[in-house]
């Protein structure tokens, strides 16, 4: 990285830190919103079961009719994959979402604020045919379901 | 607060709101190689999101390297109203960060 870059991502991120600082100063956001420590084991993991056990609080998920995860069965590109999970299970503390033979298969964990239902939609990348899996923790037991996909262009290279 | 990086927006119907947001990010993987240098591009993904209303936090999210780039995210939270403000914050690896509020329609 050159000086150039470096000054204009100094730049950048001295701009955002202000946008943030702002948000903080209004009581929007608590610093411990902002600093929340990123879950680092759980993204690192290169196994479904590591990735599940650091990143949702135990490995052993039960399979849930309850749990509804649409995926289109054949996205074909795996860098852009539409995702929605839902369910119909109450008191849902957080959604996970991981693919199988990602290199790390946990693609994001979303905590759930006490109005939120429990529905959520991403785009998650997918580096080859594998099975996509929506985790919902709710009573802090683990539901999941999985579906297949099929992607002719791998998403993460 | 505009908002260079997050595309925001909410509407309430039947007492719930639904919001939608379009985050402008690479999301770089840090496996990926560079075309012409043969080098690898370095990290840069989104890890952490938040969505409050009204001071509450009604959706936190930790994303890894492997969610798409420019996030597309859409949730539904109950109450909210036409009018009323909600803020979307995020921050990725590299240190970087930005935030948006959007009215609910």
């Amino acid at each position: 990285m050159n000086t150039n870059m470096k000054r204009r991502l100094f730049l950048k991120a001295s701009l955002a830190a202000g946008t943030v600082g702002m948000a903080v100063g209004a009581g929007l956001l608590t610093p411990r919103t902002v600093l929340a420590a990123w879950n680092e084991a759980a993204f690192k993991a290169d196994t479904l079961a590591a990735a599940l056990k650091e990143g949702m609080g135990s490995d052993a998920a039960t399979d849930s009719a309850e749990v509804t995860l649409e995926v289109p069965p054949n996205p074909e590109n795996g860098a852009v994959v539409p995702v929605a999970v839902s369910t119909t299970l109450s008191g849902v503390q957080s959604i996970g979402i991981l693919v199988e033979k990602n290199p790390s298969p946990l693609c994001g964990v979303f905590t759930l604020g006490k109005r939120m239902k429990p529905q959520v939609s991403i785009r998650v990348k997918v580096s080859e045919s594998a099975d996509i899996i929506a985790v919902v923790k709710a009573g802090d037991k683990l539901y999941s379901a999985r579906t297949p996909v099929k992607v002719t262009i791998g998403g993460c290279g | 607060m505009a908002s260079k990086s997050i595309k925001l927006k909410a509407k309430a119907e039947n007492g719930e709101t639904t919001v939608k947001a379009l985050i402008k990010h690479p999301m770089e993987t840090g496996r990926r190689k560079d075309k012409e240098s043969g080098k690898l591009v370095p990290s840069q993904y989104i890890q952490e999101v938040s969505c409050s209303y009204q001071g509450e936090a009604v959706m936190t999210a930790e994303w890894g390297p492997t969610i798409a780039k420019n996030p597309f995210l859409s949730f539904t939270f109950t109450g909210g109203a036409a009018g009323e403000e909600i803020e979307m914050s995020w921050k990725d690896n590299t240190g970087d960060s930005d935030s948006a509020s959007a009215i609910i329609t």
